[in-house]
């Protein structure tokens, strides 16, 4: 059964399409939304299937090319299933309402549509074949769906530079995969994934860690790791909010798909592994919010800290491999629940986020957070919705986003009790790396929050904004209660998640109940916390409310330490909020900054910018290309305007083309000659 | 419920202690160690003035703040008597329920839109990012010597092993007495005394509250330094019974109010941008205990 539903999910997304050319723009809009929902009930639905009978398994016959195509849906796969779900169903419902704005570009929004519509099946195929080579096709179907995507505003030149970027970063990442496939296929014979768990644990374990680089490496650029992360802060600001919200809540998360898949298919030395991922994992999350911190453009902030998010899964994720090496359950329970955890969690939270920052977008028309201010009193649903996102963010109770935390610091104090030196030297500078990334965190949202939407306008063009509608929250309200239900009842998730991570257990160890259960039993007592605290602080408050309310209160100018006119031009901007952080973190930071000295009697206006750059982005990107444009600058003479030098340099290529096996042939004839001498 | 009740105890009279050593030290009488109560009770029958660009997050976040911190007083132990609620990892609950905490009162001080809160907050959301490893790596050091993670089975079990727990505990509680030093933004790190807007962290963070909302911050802030006494006092009493435990409970808050008082009269403020570099002493020396528990346990290489 689940088979023909796999059939009509992939057939209804085709037909959909076929339909565009016989309507108008909205009946395309709501085309598109009714088509996701239905794929949505759909692969739920097979989801769902998956966690309560278990694996579903049929084989499609292929070609010769490609072997058979085995589809398996594991729980592993019927996890990432339901998060891709429910982050593009919210998604595209909010984009609904988003591209209404841009309702004239009939043209441009049916190809967004059609791209959107070809993205989510690709995606969720992804998930479905265990074939390489099918993989790599729908992946690529998927890159280029996701590229049209991101330049919906193609007239912009930054968009389409930004999006160039992201196909290339996007190749080079199938470049990778494709060579760790075909590793195999060459060995083994087969693009099957059985045929790598069969090639690795018949080699030594160094061949199972190139491979597994190989795959790391594809994998990581699609999640962001640094340094692989350079496409995101680009193409983030670049696409419509609601593909920022998808892209970066579940596109970069198929990235932590693949690695996941990759560690239950690779037999290898899981030790060292999961310090390389430790390591690289905790630099990640620390470089990503450190960068963070001093981005002044909201999409851009948001887009790096889906790199520090990244790097908290890759936290859980090393640690669950230590524990697979080292032969620990506990670890391997809070490593990879953890991760897989918060994999979920950010994409809540991160989808909200950035849907919130496109509504913002919208009523001010800038993204530049220095010239906000004061919004929540203009749009307060969006403003309350963005600061329980900036909550559950920083990983506070009573969100979601502290349970996950929570697992993997379980699982890291937990693991403090081995006898090994490295280990425990690895865990404690974990423990320091997610304190830290926790730590810029609240600083970095108390800034986004603090100064878009408090304090007043620091803008000074007076704008006026039109109400909000109700309708168009509805989206980001399901998922705002989502993100409250996982904070206040984490044991809901516990089954689920229990039963993927008893996947990565070795075959022979049958699990030990009482360490689940002492994991469940704190679960529930977070939840209950959480809603003590949630109780307490409503009952002061209404203490509060109750005695106060009859009291005299007035309302004044707020207190400027004497100075009594305007005080909007005074208030603290984004820049001068971080920059004792900035100071105390410049070393590791670029920021370029321009500056004019006043000086006279009576100055004119001067001004100072400062322009947040990424140091790896300018070591691995930006001189690289640098240094290979100047080299084939050398070559610039031949591209020079002239048909018929056009038309030689094509005989040259033809000629070398019929000439080149023929000259290797010749060649060889000589070297058999001498060979007989 | 005992820390509790004990906590609430310490909290009516450390500021007075605290207050009254001071004048000592200065050479004058001073007030009475009810005082400070009497003037949060005072302000909390008072009305308020708010800020006309305040919103709901004005008022909100006071009580959100007290509320965070005596839910983790609701975790900490009393020796052998577990918190109210006691679970694995429950000191990382602690950490980020306090930060809640902060953030409230971070984006409250945004909310007025003032150019001296702006300065404070942005300290507090600094300092109390550098001082949060301190925290974690000396709990990390416990869990790792006592082999437990949670607040009441490490302090439980924590002098069953040798002697050298105590050299711990007295390693511990000069970090712990720095944390809440700087948690409560008193001296070193910042002097709540002062009079110019320009070096405050705490003070001028709540310039524009008024009346019950000032109350209920100055008040959590007693129970901070409550709160932080009382986790001092648990790395002494191990599993001593109830009648020695609680007058050495009331003598550790004593003592540690008296410390803080000595503190506020003999030393200077740092300087403003020193004062990172003086927080990194925390993590380091926790670092150093985190090794000490190492080389005890034989762990080390």
């Amino acid at each position: 059964m689940e088979k023909s539903f796999i059939e009509f999910f992939n057939l209804i997304g085709v037909l959909a399409i076929a339909l565009f050319p016989f309507l108008k723009t909205k009946g395309r809009g709501f085309i598109t939304l009714g088509v996701i929902t239905v794929q949505v009930i759909i692969s739920s639905f097979v989801a769902f299937s998956v966690f309560t009978n278990g694996v579903v398994l049929f084989t499609y016959p292929g070609s010769f090319v490609t072997g058979q195509i085995p589809v398996r849906i594991d729980y592993l796969s019927a996890w990432f299933m339901l998060i891709l779900n429910f982050t593009f169903l919210t998604g595209a419902w909010y984009g609904l309402h988003y591209m209404k704005k841009y309702k004239d570009q009939t043209d441009n929004l049916a190809l967004h549509a059609t791209a959107f519509i070809l993205l989510y099946t690709s995606i969720i195929d992804i998930c479905l074949f265990q074939n390489g080579l099918v993989l790599l096709v729908v992946w690529e179907i998927m890159a280029l769906s996701s590229f049209i995507t991101i330049i919906f505003e193609h007239q912009k030149k930054e968009t389409l530079k930004a999006g160039i970027n992201f196909l290339i970063q996007s190749h080079v990442c199938i470049l990778f995969l494709t060579i760790a496939f075909m590793w195999v296929k060459v060995k083994t014979g087969s693009f099957d994934f059985t045929a790598i768990t069969e090639y690795t644990s018949a080699e030594p374990a160094i061949t199972g860690i190139g491979l597994f680089l190989f795959f790391f490496f594809g994998f990581a650029i699609k999640a962001g790791f640094v340094p692989f992360h350079t496409w995101l802060p680009l193409a983030h600001p670049a696409a419509p909010a609601h593909i920022s919200g998808i892209m970066s809540g579940v596109i970069i998360k198929i990235g932590i798909y693949g690695i996941l898949r990759m560690l239950l298919l690779i037999k290898t030395d899981m030790v060292s592994l999961g310090y390389f991922i430790l390591a690289i994992s905790v630099i990640t999350g620390v470089y990503g919010v450190m960068l963070a911190i001093v981005q002044h453009n909201l999409k851009k902030l948001l887009a790096y800290h889906s790199i520090e998010n990244i790097g908290i899964i890759g936290i859980g994720i090393g640690l669950g491999c230590l524990g697979l090496g080292y032969d620990s359950q506990i670890l391997i329970v809070c490593g990879f629940a953890g991760a897989l955890l918060h994999t979920l969690n950010h994409s809540l939270f991160k989808s909200l986020l950035f849907y919130c920052a496109g509504y913002v977008y919208q009523k001010t028309h800038t993204m530049d957070i220095e010239k906000m201010g004061g919004l929540i009193k203009h749009i307060p649903r969006t403003g309350y919705l963005f600061l329980i996102g900036s909550l559950a963010i920083c990983g506070l109770p009573p969100f979601n986003g502290f349970v996950s935390e929570f697992f993997i610091y379980t699982g890291l104090f937990n693991g403090l009790q081995s006898n090994d030196f490295l280990f425990i030297m690895a865990l404690i500078f974990s423990i320091l790396g997610l304190v830290i990334i926790g730590g810029l965190a609240l600083i970095c949202f108390t800034k986004a929050f603090g100064i878009i939407f408090l304090g007043t306008s620091r803008d000074s063009e007076k704008r006026s904004f039109s109400k909000e509608k109700p309708r168009k929250f509805f989206p980001l309200y399901i998922i705002a209660i989502t993100i409250l239900i996982i904070g206040l009842f984490p044991v809901i998730l516990a089954p689920a998640l229990l039963k993927i991570t008893h996947l990565y257990m070795p075959v022979a160890v049958i699990p030990v109940a009482p360490a689940f259960t002492e994991i469940l039993g704190n679960l529930t007592s977070v939840g209950w916390y959480s809603l003590g605290f949630i109780a307490l602080t409503a009952l002061l408050y209404s203490i509060r409310h109750f005695l106060t309310s009859r009291r005299a209160h007035t309302l004044e100018p707020t207190w400027g330490c004497g100075y009594t006119g305007d005080t909007a031009k005074m208030q603290y901007t984004a820049s001068s909020f971080i920059r004792s952080y900035r100071k105390l973190a410049g070393s590791f930071l670029m920021i370029d900054k321009e500056k004019s000295e006043a000086s006279g009697l009576y100055p004119s206006y001067i001004n100072q910018e400062t322009h947040p750059g990424d140091r790896v982005e300018n070591w691995l990107i930006d001189k690289p290309l640098h240094l290979i444009r100047r080299f084939l600058n050398r070559f610039v003479f031949l591209q020079n305007g002239n048909i018929q030098a056009y038309i030689l340099y094509g005989f040259i290529f033809i000629g070398l083309v019929i000439m080149v096996p023929v000259i290797i042939e010749k060649i060889a004839v000589f070297y058999n000659f001498l060979n007989q001498l | 419920m005992i820390s509790f009740l004990l906590i609430l105890l310490a909290s009516f009279f450390f500021m007075g202690v605290v207050v009254r050593t001071k004048s000592i030290a200065s050479g004058r009488k001073g007030p009475g160690i009810f005082q400070p109560m009497k003037d949060i009770l005072r302000l909390l029958r008072k009305g308020s003035v708010y800020s006309k660009t305040t919103t709901l997050i004005f008022k909100l976040a006071p009580v959100a703040y007290i509320s965070s911190v005596l839910m983790a007083i609701l975790m900490v132990p009393h020796g052998n008597n577990p918190g109210f609620i006691s679970f694995d990892g429950d000191f990382v609950m602690f950490a980020y329920v306090l930060a809640f905490g902060k953030f409230m009162i971070i984006i409250s001080a945004l909310d007025t839109g003032s150019s001296f809160e702006g300065m404070g907050a942005s300290r507090e959301a600094l300092y109390s990012m550098l001082v949060e490893p301190a925290f974690f790596i000396l709990m990390g050091s416990f869990a790792l010597y006592t082999g437990r993670t949670s607040f009441f089975t490490i302090f439980s079990t924590l002098h069953y092993g040798s002697y050298i727990s105590y050299m711990l505990g007295a390693l511990a509680t000069f970090v712990f007495v720095l944390i809440a030093m700087i948690e409560n933004s008193r001296m070193p790190v910042d002097d709540p005394k002062t009079h110019l807007e320009l070096t405050m962290i705490h003070e001028v963070m709540v310039l524009d509250n008024s009346g019950f909302d000032l109350g209920v911050i100055q008040y959590t802030s007693h129970l901070k330094f409550a709160m932080y006494g009382a986790i001092i006092s648990n790395f002494f009493i191990g599993v001593l019974p109830l009648w020695i435990s609680v007058p050495l409970f009331l003598v550790v808050q004593f003592g540690f109010a008296v410390t803080v008082g000595v503190i506020e009269s003999f030393m200077a403020r740092f300087r403003m941008g020193h004062n990172p570099q003086f927080i990194f002493i925390l993590t380091s020396v926790s670092m150093l205990i985190f090794f000490g528990a190492l080389l005890v346990l034989g762990k080390f290489l």
